[in-house]
């Protein structure tokens, strides 16, 4: 398998499963939880049958795989996990380690509600809750997009411009149960694009002035990472993370050429995926499968002649907001769909990310914000219709965002 | 203690310390400091042996010397002490 390109009936975990091995990963570490379980499923046949050489760490919690990939990337190591909702729940504490320790850990999230109560379905309030966390998010369409943000993400997050953890998120069941043609790499063809994992050289000081060393452990040169800071460099450490997400931009748009020229699939310009925008009014935005649902609908309204479009976000972080700015100024409405919820604030996460990055335009369009899907509940066309359709007819901002719930009952 | 801060351009990236450990002077952060009486010292050594810090130095034979760059003053060796030779002085 894979000694050249094909295209196979495989579902999302799958994809991911491809992609992480075709990028020869170290190491794999993760916990079982539904809907990602397939992914290390298929991981560890790759192992047994002899297609991956990758140590299998089993470890007892989520806390304990990111851990594990996390002293495994310190270490020089390719190192892969996936999780959902409560798993990366448990994650918390370590994904915030892994980020601030430069550690270019690529994780896979098949995005799940989060428990009370217990739902296995998808909404992405388990990603979104990791926004500010200082990982690179990358939301997916389908089970293509996974496999291709997948081997992306390992080459962004590795880039010594950069060094960041990346997620690769894939909505559960939607994408990470449903069978597609997915079309694959030859493996050749993928490791080359991915290569092998470069490893900085940083200077530190020692008895005779200063040396150059490896940015890993390495007891030949032996260095600690995150040791104690005060209010004296904590500050400053944090700075050079907010100046790494900035330079990704750059990286992530490379990266997403490069791949688009190798594979010729390319997602909008790697960050935001417009649809008949170009004389649209009335634009909806949002992430994730449900996009694919909303170009159907445009369609259909256009068939109507309707002026709608959509607009999808592929990377929320670093949050495109400069895009935004450029592609959505001059509509006269925009209307955001989030798929978690933030409680107790005016809207969902994108929404408040869109919303912001809008108001300093002076023609800036009105923003409704549509919170929907949690735990799985569907989005069908008829409902997004209706979306398109008020937004379409809003004119003006109101002085207190309009948020509804499109598809909760009353 | 005047100390002379990078900016976070000239430090290295992933929390890595850029100093060698003995050029972090933790004794900044004391409050008490341990001040040992050389009348009342009997030279046990028990003072050089339970400092968790490495910070009092004793030759074997004479008055242990506590080095106050690095002793965070916790107050182990004055506890220890078994002819109270050692008094907390507050910085």
């Amino acid at each position: 398998m894979g000694m050249q390109r094909s295209v196979l009936a495989i579902n999302g975990d799958e994809a991911v499963a491809w992609a992480a091995r075709q990028a020869q990963v170290d190491v794999v570490s993760a916990f079982p939880i539904t809907p990602q379980t397939i992914i290390v499923e298929r991981l560890a046949e790759f192992i047994h049958d002899g297609e991956l050489d990758a140590e299998m760490i089993r470890v007892e919690s989520e806390h304990s795989a990111l851990s594990a990939a996390w002293g495994a990337s310190l270490a020089g190591a390719r190192a892969f996990t996936a999780t959902a909702a409560n798993g990366l729940a448990l994650m918390w504490e370590i994904l915030y380690i892994v980020a601030s320790t430069r550690a270019p850990v690529v994780m896979a999230v098949v995005n799940r509600a989060l428990s009370a109560p217990i739902n296995i379905h998808c909404d992405h309030s388990d990603s979104m809750g990791a926004r500010d966390s200082g990982w690179i998010q990358i939301y997916g369409e389908d089970a293509q997009e996974a496999y291709d943000n997948t081997l992306q993400a390992f080459r962004i997050g590795e880039d010594e411009r950069v060094l960041l953890p990346v997620m690769v998120t894939l909505d559960g069941f939607l994408i990470s149960h449903t069978l597609q043609n997915v079309e694959i790499l030859s493996d050749e063809e993928a490791y080359s694009f991915v290569g092998v994992r470069k490893i900085p050289r940083i200077k530190i000081p020692d008895i005779y002035g200063e040396k150059e060393v490896p940015l890993m452990l390495n007891p030949k040169y032996p260095i600690s990472f995150g040791p104690l800071d005060l209010f004296d460099y904590y500050f400053e450490h944090k700075m050079q993370q907010i100046e790494a997400m900035e330079r990704s931009f750059q990286v992530i748009e490379e990266v997403h050429r490069e791949y688009a020229e190798l594979s010729g699939r390319s997602y909008g310009d790697g960050f935001l995926v417009p649809y008949r925008i170009e004389d649209a009014d009335a634009v909806v935005v949002g992430l994730g499968s449900t996009m694919g649902t909303a170009r159907t609908v445009v369609d259909e309204l256009r068939e109507e002649g309707k002026r709608v479009g959509c607009v999808r976000v592929r990377v929320f972080r670093p949050f495109p907001a400069h895009r935004i700015r450029k592609t959505l100024s001059g509509f006269s409405a925009v209307g955001v769909l989030d798929r978690s919820a933030s409680f107790g604030a005016e809207g969902g996460p994108l929404f408040h990310e869109v919303r912001s990055a809008l108001y300093g335009l002076k023609d800036r369009p009105p923003v409704r914000g549509y919170i929907y899907g949690l735990g799985g509940r569907d989005m069908p066309p008829k409902l997004l219709k209706k979306i398109f359709l008020e937004v379409l007819e809003t004119r003006e901002e109101p002085e207190r965002p309009s948020i509804s719930y499109p598809g909760v009952r009353e | 203690m005047a100390v002379e801060l990078r900016g976070w351009r000239e430090i290295p990236v992933a929390g890595v310390p850029f100093k060698r450990a003995v050029e972090y002077k933790t004794g900044d952060w004391r409050v008490f400091k341990p001040v040992i009486n050389g009348e009342k010292c009997v030279k046990c050594g028990l003072c050089w042996m339970f400092c968790p810090d490495m910070a009092i130095s004793w030759d074997g034979e004479g008055v242990p010397e506590v080095d106050y760059d690095f002793c965070k003053g916790c107050g182990i060796c004055a506890n220890e002490c078994p002819v109270h030779a050692i008094e907390m002085v507050r910085e």
